[in-house]
């Protein structure tokens, strides 16, 4: 090396200089390129949907059910199904997920075998792919509660089959890790001296949580919240065996009813159609829909937590 | 305070009597004026002396797994007097003001024996009830610490989770509270406004406030003023002394300068050990010891 250097030292130095300045070009050149495209898939695919999508969504589109073995008619059961999946996968979720994080990062010891534990099941739930998830939907909610419920309650198959309800925990149990990770990260986030500051004016351990720390870890346990909210919502695998209907004329009305939902009826249009021609307004206008459902809720979730920072810090 | 007995709940069970051994060695009794000569042994406090302590510790030893953090404590305040704790950085003093509210036991690892007392309360006793402690023992913290919350709801905070609902009681038990502190002409106004939006001397004042609303008995602080400008400081210099009047302080300061304006009396704490507890002139012009001379006059810390 350092033979090298002293024998070719009069003229490298120059040589090398301009030659990676090149090199130094090229790269912000490919870089660029590389960005750019991003921007452009992406605005290729959003002008095509938008394009030929937005004509189809109309009133009467977004209010009506599916007509002439769905060539016709609009997606109304399919947007209720979405909402009431949606609306109860929170419920069961948000409740569970924030306790889980509150126990992990303020209960549990955090060198505890019990805690290393719970960490390496969220850890490695959040790995799973999601049609296994629909695979255990429907071995244990449809399968194993379900049915036991059934016999518990002498009925006939009413909760032993796919439903909304085992639908909707499934897709809970998907974004468990979303609610526990994000809800964590806000708690670890409130300055150990509010945990000081409650504690010493001899408010209980609850209370510290209740009180100062969840408040305070608000915006990101809504952020956790929303950003399942948006991905349960065009999720298709976990409800494909636990609850979800390729066609169904009336509403569901119960938790143990079956229900149409956007993700899947965007499969079902797509692949299951007789008539792909008068199909494919209809399909664009379904994805169209879902994507500023869940764009929406995407925003929803940002000028939420800017709102609550906002407030926390004192500004409003 | 027609409600008073509401907010003082009986005291805590408090362990069985002192075991003998201890209770002949006087725990909050003036120890015999330098018994043992070596560092750790408290003098006989000059003022007060023949009350029972309002806060003491016995031979107290703190540790944090492998680290010592207290070697043998043995301290105590009588009631309404300000104690400074000077000393050097990391010599034990904030652990020490921790183990009266047993904030020590946040932290992982940490292990205490001896003694610890409030009054007659025996602190470090199992069956102590640390939240009702922690009621009784206020704490203000160096940095100003108020919650994100209206500058009503920080000082309401410690009275609601006591179980306090009537408004009325909780108003003016607020207005109370933020008086004593020398703060409710500056906020009278700005109640329900967010307390961060107060300058950090209001704050400051604001967390005092919020720890005389639940009554304590005693009160902790820990460096109140050094996050603080000289003009907040010496608000808050001056309300300590008056606070004087009712409660009894332990303030840990590592500014010599204020330990001399505020206390009565002085501990100055090396590595982990009490070397020298005494009336704060006394100390500042006629140290005992060899360390704590050099401490005061600046030959180390």
């Amino acid at each position: 090396m350092s033979a090298t250097l002293a024998s070719g030292a009069a003229s490298a130095p120059i040589e090398r200089a301009a030659r990676s300045h090149v090199a130094d070009r090229g790269f912000t050149v490919l870089t660029g390129v590389c960005a750019l495209l991003i921007v452009a898939m992406v605005a290729v695919l959003l002008g095509d949907v938008v394009w030929f999508g937005a004509p189809s969504v109309t009133w009467e589109f977004l209010s009506t059910a599916p007509r002439l073995g769905m060539t016709a008619g609009g997606i109304f059961p399919a947007l209720f199904g979405t909402a009431a999946l949606v609306v109860l996968m929170v419920v069961a979720l948000v409740p569970f997920g924030v306790a889980a994080a509150v126990y992990l990062n303020e209960y549990a010891r955090p060198d505890a075998a019990f805690t290393k534990a719970v960490r390496f099941s969220v850890n490695n739930l959040a790995g799973v792919p999601s049609i296994v998830y629909g695979l255990f939907g429907l071995g244990f909610f449809v399968q194993f509660v379900g049915r036991s419920l059934d016999r518990g309650l002498g009925l006939d198959v009413t909760w032993g089959q796919p439903a909304l309800i085992w639908a909707a925990l499934t897709l809970a149990l998907l974004n468990l890790p979303v609610v526990i990770v994000t809800t964590e990260e806000a708690l670890r986030a409130v300055p150990g001296e509010m945990r000081e500051a409650s504690l010493a004016l001899g408010a209980t351990r609850w209370q510290t949580v209740r009180h100062v720390l969840l408040p305070q870890a608000m915006p990101g346990v809504l952020t956790g919240a929303i950003l399942s909210i948006a991905r349960g919502a065009g999720e298709v695998a976990p409800i494909l065996f636990t609850g979800a209907a390729y066609f169904l004329p009336y509403l569901p009305h119960s938790p143990a009813d079956q229900f149409m939902e956007l993700g899947y009826h965007v499969f079902v249009l797509a692949t299951q159609s007789p008539d792909v021609e008068a199909t494919r307004p209809l399909l664009y206008g379904t994805v169209l829909v879902l994507l500023l459902l869940t764009f929406s809720l995407n925003l929803a979730a940002i000028l939420l937590r800017a709102r609550l920072r906002a407030r926390l810090s004192g500004r409003s | 305070m027609p409600r008073l007995a509401r907010l003082h709940p009986a005291a805590p069970p408090v362990g069985p009597s002192a075991p003998a051994a201890s209770a002949a060695s006087g725990i909050g009794r003036p120890s015999p004026p330098v018994a043992r000569p070596e560092p750790g042994a408290a003098s006989a406090p000059p003022r007060g002396a023949d009350e029972t302590p309002a806060l003491a510790t016995d031979d107290l030893r703190l540790s944090y797994g492998a680290h010592v953090a207290l070697k043998g404590v043995t301290l105590a305040a009588p009631p309404r007097t300000v104690t400074a704790i000077i000393g050097p950085s990391g010599c034990g003093k904030s652990s020490l003001l921790r183990s009266f509210n047993r904030m020590n036991d946040l932290v992982p690892g940490a292990r205490s024996t001896g003694r610890v007392r409030i009054g007659d309360l025996d602190v470090l006793d199992p069956r102590t009830d640390v939240v009702e402690l922690r009621r009784r023992v206020g704490m203000v913290f160096q940095r100003p610490n108020p919650f994100p919350k209206t500058v009503f709801e920080n000082v309401a905070f410690g009275l609601r989770m006591l179980g306090l609902k009537s408004a009325t009681e909780l108003e003016w038990r607020v207005e109370d509270s933020l008086s004593r502190a020398a703060l409710w002409n500056e906020v009278r106004d700005r109640l329900h406004e967010s307390a961060l939006r107060l300058s950090g001397g209001q704050q400051q004042r604001l967390c005092i406030a919020r720890c005389l609303a639940v009554e304590p008995d005693v009160i902790l602080m820990d460096e109140p003023a050094s996050a603080l400008d000289p003009s907040a400081t010496a608000r808050v210099e001056e309300l300590i002394i008056e606070l004087k009047a009712r409660y009894t302080l332990l303030v840990v300061t590592h500014n010599m300068q204020q330990a001399a304006r505020i206390s009565d009396r002085t501990a100055f704490m090396l590595e982990g050990e009490l070397v020298e507890l005494d009336d704060t002139r006394r100390l500042f012009t006629s140290p005992r010891h060899r360390l704590t001379e050099d401490y005061i006059t600046g030959r180390f810390g």
